[in-house]
């Protein structure tokens, strides 16, 4: 098993009666909500607690791009991985992902990417979504009907880019360039693990297939909805005649880890109450730009999910816990659930939303060491006749150099 | 009495609808398309030989994944003409349709000799920012499109249950077939640079515009027939943004004899 630490930086300071006051969390969110000395802690606290996590024992630390979104502070997340390639040494520095249809021209991607690689001495994985419909189309402008077609030349440019070793001329519909000739290297050669978080769209099942990257659902709904979904995926793997590796997926899952049961609801339940009932509060007019999901997708039925989304008001505890959106509770009843996870859904990466909400940090360091000490040991014993998967992971060098105080040293020669 | 047939054009096969009789028009719609029961059509037929083609992804056409811009979107539409076998017709644009049909006539300004165009999208005025219709849920919708918004709510729902998985994938798979198709060039900002090209346009021109157009409002109809050389301007009053559904026989008496 692979385990990440994923980290959303949500605001911590949206109002009580944000859902009643705004329309959304995402997109339009209220600007004068944000107040940027808040905003100088809490990126700080949250790196912190990425690093504590490290320290802890994950695998991975992930994080993701969103814009304009009170949940997620982070509309670039190659500055924290950056930030945690100089204070961390050892975990992977999971990034889900850079949004290749966003960035222009496209070669920045696979710069930054292979800096990042360098800097941490290959520990990076690296992520292309295609971004939600807030992001992609509302907040960046990209055309919905044409946004996947751009993603796909983008994914050509920057694979062809990290491979080949002659300039050459891409000739483009969206980007044309006439030497791409990106410097410097990835240090995994010839580009490190590729992680695609997907949603549901049909094609990018045989898109993760057909190239060896790993298919990460990132849902807040929790494993028991993720079934029919992963499902599908794996039928699908079956069918191209891949192999059945559980590397090949990836699901994200909120977790809170108490003493007991009583301990995790008395901790944790307003943070996850926060994030279920006021950070999702996403206006629904952003939630699917028409165009933006293929025919076949919508004809899948992927779409009716948000048909069946329950109606917020009534979001306890209870229901979150019942129907395991959030899998919380003491160590015994988290990784009984997790096993189940890691089982049905049978994916080698989890990615362990453990900070959520406005949980302060005290409390999520608590859930991150419970974790840590009393459900990992247990869940690292899944797949072991996939331990030697290498494809989907990354590959660091044996021999890294530390961030070293050069003035220092020089001082003491 | 109105009838569909497909031609075939170079992208895609298009379906029209036809029928009337009299001076050949063809008549490019708005974003929610044609039926052979559109009061306009109706309307436009008792004087006219009506041909009205529907963009790809409309009714039951196929989509075209090879029209991607305006540009693209403007030749397909002289390839409609071309393969209904017309000669310079009279041309009618609503909406959407109007940009394109305003588009055609700066294109190729010896092609197009009289346009006609009702609420036309494609200038954008600061002062007057078009609301986001890629955005509006379809409760909100009456409100931005129509002078009287109960009627108007009457006319789009057509008693439809959004929470009936069995209406709602079929609404969906609509939705994205033919707003996916007009986001190509109305999408974030319906803006793709006409208001440069309207200076070529020599068709004589007939503004017709709904005096409470919510989207449009009426200085974007002073925008057009300050840019266009040779154009008049006719308001239908008690209609929004869609005079040709809310007020047809005064929006037709408008073109007629035009």
């Amino acid at each position: 098993m692979r385990l990440t630490y994923f980290a959303l930086m949500p605001w911590r300071y949206l109002p009580g009666d944000f859902r009643e006051k705004h329309r959304s969390v995402w997109v339009d969110i209220d600007r004068r909500l944000y107040d940027p000395i808040k905003g100088h802690a809490l990126y700080n606290e949250y790196l912190d607690l990425l690093e504590h996590a490290e320290t802890l024992g994950f695998d991975g630390l992930g994080c993701n791009e969103h814009h304009q979104n009170a949940y997620g502070l982070m509309p670039s997340p190659n500055l924290i991985a950056a930030a945690l390639a100089r204070r961390t040494s050892r975990a992977a520095l999971v990034v889900l992902g850079n949004s290749i249809a966003l960035y222009n021209p496209p070669t920045r991607v696979a710069e930054e990417f292979a800096m990042l690689d360098n800097i941490s001495g290959g520990r990076l994985v690296a992520g292309f979504p295609v971004g939600t419909s807030m992001d992609t189309n509302y907040t960046y402008g990209q055309i919905p009907a044409l946004t996947r077609e751009k993603y796909a030349e983008a994914h050509e440019l920057i694979m062809r880019a990290w491979r080949e070793d002659e300039p050459f001329a891409f000739n483009g519909r969206y980007t044309k360039l006439r030497y791409v000739n990106v410097w410097p290297k990835p240090l995994q050669q010839p580009h490190p693990p590729i992680h695609i978080p997907g949603g549901g769209s049909v094609e990018t099942y045989d898109f993760c297939i057909k190239n060896t990257y790993c298919y990460s659902y990132l849902s807040y709904y929790g494993y028991v909805r993720a079934k029919a979904l992963m499902k599908a995926y794996w039928e699908r793997v079956a069918e191209l005649g891949a192999d059945e590796s559980p590397y090949r997926a990836g699901f994200a899952q909120v977790v809170c880890v108490g003493e007991t049961d009583a301990e995790a609801e008395r901790l944790y339940a307003e943070h996850v109450n926060y994030f279920y009932n006021r950070c999702l509060h996403i206006h629904p007019g952003f939630a699917d730009a028409p165009g933006y999901r293929t025919i076949k997708t919508i004809k899948m039925g992927a779409l009716a999910q948000y048909g069946r989304r329950p109606k917020w008001e009534t979001l306890s505890w209870k229901n979150l816990l019942d129907d395991a959106f959030v899998i919380a509770g003491s160590p015994v009843t988290v990784r009984d659930q997790l096993n189940e996870l890691i089982k049905t859904l049978r994916v080698g990466n989890l990615y362990l939303l453990l900070h959520i909400g406005d949980m302060p940090a005290d409390k999520a360091m608590h859930s991150a060491r419970l974790f840590a000490e009393k459900v990992m040991p247990a869940l690292r014993e899944h797949w072991p006749e996939y331990g030697d998967d290498g494809r989907f992971w990354c590959h660091p060098l044996q021999q890294r150099v530390r961030p070293a105080p050069l003035a220092a040293a020089r001082g003491a020669a | 009495m109105i009838k569909l047939r497909t031609i075939d054009t170079h992208q895609v096969p298009v379906q029209v609808f036809e029928g009337g009789e009299g001076e050949n028009v063809v008549v490019l719609h708005d974003a929610g398309g044609f039926t052979a029961e559109h009061p306009f059509l109706l309307a436009l037929a008792r004087h006219y030989r009506v041909h009205a083609p529907l963009l790809p992804g409309y009714g039951d056409s196929v989509e075209a994944p090879n029209i991607r811009d305006m540009l693209d979107v403007t030749l397909h539409s002289f390839d409609v003409i071309e393969a209904l076998g017309l000669n310079r017709p009279l041309l009618i644009g609503c909406s959407l349709g109007g940009m394109i049909a305003a588009e055609m006539a700066a294109i190729a300004p010896n092609d197009v000799e009289r346009l006609v165009l009702i609420d036309p999208a494609g200038l954008w005025l600061d002062a007057y920012p078009v609301p986001d219709v890629f955005v509006l849920l379809p409760h909100e919708v009456p409100a931005v499109l129509f002078h009287d918004v109960e009627k108007g709510a009457k006319i789009l729902t057509r008693g439809g249950d959004i929470d009936d998985p069995d209406f709602l994938i079929p609404y969906l798979i609509n939705y994205a077939r033919t707003f996916g198709m007009v986001g190509k060039f109305l999408f974030p900002i319906p803006d793709r640079g006409l208001k440069d090209r309207l200076y070529r346009i020599k068709a004589r021109t007939r503004l017709i515009w709904g005096a409470s157009d919510r989207m449009f409002p009426l200085p974007y109809a002073s925008a057009f027939k300050a840019g266009i050389r040779n154009a008049d301007l006719i308001v239908i009053p008690e209609a929004g943004h869609l005079p040709q559904l809310e007020q047809p026989a005064a929006t037709v008496r408008a073109i007629v004899g035009f």
